[in-house]
């Protein structure tokens, strides 16, 4: 998931009874399945949890892009290197969808930046680990891909149609780097048995972090007990994990590969697999800042702003003369 | 502190000749770099033959609590429907 820890500012899910009727009345537009629209009435924590929300997920498209970034120029071959460019540019347009629809909110683009940049602002876990060889890439495209659009796929109907429309139009494009990663894998599956141990070497470090972008067990969150009231997401993080595990162990034996978790085992009662304990001090120490690329990767994201500073005022100025020539010369054109 | 730039909403035209429709928004410092922009933002995969840009701030919408005003009084006039007119089948399409 690329939000991962979301705070709602609730200490608890107020019942019905509870609301003021402008509340109440809101609450009963969500629960018929009504879409909120950016002009519409809404609590202010509603609006402050979908401002975080949609941010990190902004963020986390913006800041993934440098991982895959790191393998452009060493892809194996040229296709490979056009199909990897094809999907950072993609990373790059669902950052700028998610940044439209969170600043329907009311917050600005350039604020949302300013709070990642000054690390204000979260963004998921997973791209605070280091892309080492190529079969990371297909890895990721594979793992964190998949483990993305699980997600994706139940947001698209959340209850605020700006964030619904985005990741509609996200998961259209999704599905193509989850199939190019796997496709990689394929790939060095069936190579030389050095290229193979090179893909198990790429799930054995990307398996763990993958469940963990579905954030903690949310059993006993309040924040997420609020945002399935308000049907921001429509499913809990460990449900989200369980159908992510499902669907993944099986295309790993495919591979012939085995993921990293001796636990894994078929229960046949439950429908699903089991599977072992998340290292959730990992987890937390990542997000607090202290993963194996966070300062890596937060020094390259300020470095892009800072260095693409001169093409952007440039720019400006290039319109605002060109509007001021056309303000000064308005019959010239007759 | 330097300028932001301004919203720009994106219509498109796909292939088959249908009207322009409203995909998103980006941010511009100017229309021409709007247009540039939606293409590559927008049209990545042949979604249109045509693109249109309007600033944000040029585009007046009907407020959401005008809308019983608004669209109710369409509500009852069923009539205006070809469902409405009960046609023999003997007379065939129509």
């Amino acid at each position: 998931m690329y939000a991962q820890l979301v705070k709602t500012d609730a200490d608890r899910v107020k019942s019905i009874d509870e609301m003021d009727p402008q509340e109440r009345t809101f609450q009963q537009r969500i629960d018929d399945n009504q879409k909120i629209e950016p002009k519409d009435w809404m609590p202010e924590g509603y609006r402050k949890t979908l401002v975080r929300q949609i941010g990190q997920h902004a963020h986390s498209e913006i800041v993934g892009q440098l991982p895959e970034g790191n393998w452009i120029t060493r892809a194996p071959t040229l296709e490979r290197k056009a199909i990897l460019l094809a999907k950072v540019q993609d990373e790059a347009g669902h950052g700028l969808y998610l940044y439209c629809a969170a600043e329907t909110l009311g917050i600005s683009r350039d604020k949302m930046m300013d709070q990642l940049h000054a690390g204000k602002s979260k963004y998921s876990s997973i791209f605070n680990y280091p892309t080492l060889t190529w079969a990371d890439i297909g890895a990721v495209g594979w793992l964190v891909d998949g483990a993305a659009i699980m997600n994706q796929v139940q947001l698209q109907r959340c209850s605020y149609g700006p964030y619904s429309r985005a990741m509609v139009r996200i998961c259209k494009e999704e599905s193509f780097h989850q199939r190019q990663g796997y496709d990689i894998m394929m790939k060095l599956c069936q190579g030389t048995p050095e290229q193979k141990e090179m893909a198990q070497d790429a799930l054995n470090r990307w398996w763990w972090p993958s469940l963990m972008m579905f954030g903690p067990p949310d059993a006993d969150s309040v924040h997420s007990a609020q945002s399935m009231a308000w049907k921001i997401k429509q499913a809990t993080n460990d449900d989200l994990r369980q159908r992510f595990v499902d669907q993944t162990v099986p295309q790993a034996e495919y591979l012939g590969l085995k993921v990293p978790d001796p636990d894994v085992k078929w229960n046949e009662e439950k429908g699903g697999y089991d599977y072992g304990e998340v290292d959730w001090d990992e987890f937390y120490e990542v997000l607090k800042g202290n993963g194996p690329c966070n300062a890596e990767r937060m020094h390259d994201r300020v470095k892009a702003w800072e260095d693409g500073a001169w093409v952007r005022e440039g720019l400006v100025a290039h319109a605002d003369k060109m509007a001021a020539r056309a303000a000064a010369t308005p019959v010239a054109a007759e | 502190m330097s300028k932001e730039w301004p919203l720009w909403e994106v219509f498109i035209r796909g292939q088959h000749g249908l009207s322009h429709r409203h995909v998103g928004s980006l941010h511009a410092p100017d229309a021409a770099m709007a247009v540039h922009h939606a293409r590559d933002v927008y049209t990545r995969r042949n979604e249109g033959v045509s693109i249109w840009v309007v600033e944000a701030k040029h585009i007046t919408a009907s407020a959401p609590g005008e809308k019983g005003p608004l669209f109710e009084p369409s509500n009852s006039k069923v009539y205006r429907h070809p469902t409405f007119y009960d046609i023999p089948e003997e007379v065939g399409h129509m």
